[in-house]
């Protein structure tokens, strides 16, 4: 499978990358590590005519300690976040997230920044980043804005960044390298998660689920009743409340609720110890 | 767009269509054909390379976005007529079947042991998750890795 013909710009900086989308409209794809992009061009599901190569930037690769929270560039590797002894120490649950993120060869190609904008719900790092209240920082043509991760994430591949917007830094908070757990079931080891839970205890405990919606979603209801004092397995049978869980080959939404239980459950539970 | 790519220490260069695969364009363009086309859908390992001395999936990245890179196929491995360790390993252990996930896994089974040089078990399988072997060979593959391993 060869994906659609298209014009290739090579960016050098973000600016350049800004400056290309604002020439070719929404027309144009940002391509960073292309593990999420490339597929769905080779099956002509996405037919950009211009690619915007962004992966020859280094300025936007890097993981650095910034007071109360961890900075890391957009085009970070997984890769590069699994074996950061920075975030392990700092915000362990990133790095542990990462370190389940599709096989060696793809986190060797993959960016943080690239599966945040990709907003797939059932990928792996937008619902850690959305447990752990992540800051995004945005470039347009106007300058420079930030979104909560509550807000960034809108809807299936759907997402606040703008056509003419590039992502260019993800801020974690500091919650330390213990206290979480991220819980993913699949069929096969390097699969998209079928359903996941990512659980992170920083004073109080959030919860959020991979896979059970349109978008990366929080566990409100787990959370509330672990805030009144219900216990692990009282709070874990509210972990499909209110959610709308997609049906596909692999599970109904029914299953995937009994998952979302079980799961959470699990992640509660390693997340105390 | 012209690029320019060190395959198996040999610099190459040749006009592409920004969409090439670099699979294609080893197969197609530097006549590489080691590297096989599996699943073509990032799942089945078959195309897994050295890019820059780690593993990637050919089938799922431009050729374009190599431009610069050095790449290495599994032609590129044995530095002379001695097998590479890993190569030998899978002969000792008998780790193929058909064949034709072998360059794939063993190319993934190099980039692991460059992260790993001394892995369990565990991490071999861990490891070579995004390989795929439709002969099911896994258990004489993870032995191979495990001793070229053991060896180094």
């Amino acid at each position: 499978m060869i994906p659609a013909p298209f014009d290739y710009v090579r960016a050098g900086s973000a600016d350049e990358v800004v400056g290309a989308l604002a020439e070719h409209g929404d027309e144009a794809k940002i391509l960073a590590g292309g593990m999420s992009l490339l597929p769905l061009m080779k099956l002509r599901l996405a037919t950009p005519s211009v690619l915007v190569d962004a992966a020859r930037i280094p300025e936007l690769s890097y993981l650095r300690d910034d007071g109360d929270h961890v900075a890391i560039g957009a085009l970070t590797r997984h890769r590069d976040l699994e074996t950061s002894d920075l975030l392990g120490a700092e915000c362990g649950v990133l790095r542990a997230v990462a370190a389940q993120v599709g096989d060696n060869q793809v986190r060797h190609r993959g960016t943080l920044g690239g599966s945040v904008a990709h907003g797939d719900p059932a990928s792996d790092l937008p619902a850690a980043l959305l447990a752990l209240d992540a800051t995004f920082v945005v470039q347009g043509p106007g300058g420079e804005r930030t979104v909560s991760a509550a807000d960034f994430f809108l809807g299936f591949l759907e997402t606040a960044l703008a056509p003419d917007e590039l992502l260019t830094e993800v801020r974690v908070p500091k919650t330390g390298s213990s206290g979480f757990s991220y819980q993913k079931f699949n069929r096969r080891a390097q699969d998209w998660a079928t359903v996941g839970a990512v659980a992170v205890r920083n004073g109080s405990t959030r919860v959020a689920l991979v896979n059970m919606g349109s978008t990366p979603v929080r566990a409100r209801g787990v959370e509330d009743a672990l805030a009144s004092g219900a216990s692990i397995a009282d709070a874990a049978a509210h972990a499909a409340d209110g959610t709308e869980p997609p049906s596909d080959l692999n599970a109904s939404p029914e299953f995937r609720g009994h998952l979302a239980r079980v799961l959470v459950g699990r992640a509660l539970t390693e997340a105390q110890a | 767009m012209e690029v320019a790519i060190t395959v198996n220490g040999q610099a190459e260069r040749h006009d592409v269509e920004p969409r090439t695969l670099l699979v294609h364009y080893l197969r197609e363009e530097c006549h590489r054909t080691g590297t096989k086309v599996g699943c073509d859908t990032s799942s089945c390992g078959a195309c897994t390379v050295l890019l820059d001395g780690e593993s990637v999936k050919s089938c799922t990245m431009l050729a374009v976005q190599a431009d610069g890179a050095t790449v290495t196929t599994i032609e590129g491995l044995a530095p002379g007529d001695e097998l590479h360790p890993v190569q030998q390993a899978f002969q000792d252990h008998h780790a193929l079947q058909c064949g034709f996930c072998t360059a794939g896994m063993v190319m993934a089974a190099v980039s692991l042991l460059e992260e790993i040089p001394e892995p369990t078990e565990r991490d071999v399988r861990l490891g070579l998750e995004g390989n795929l072997c439709r002969c099911t060979g896994y258990h004489n593959i993870v032995a191979a890795v495990l001793a070229a391993g053991a060896k180094r």
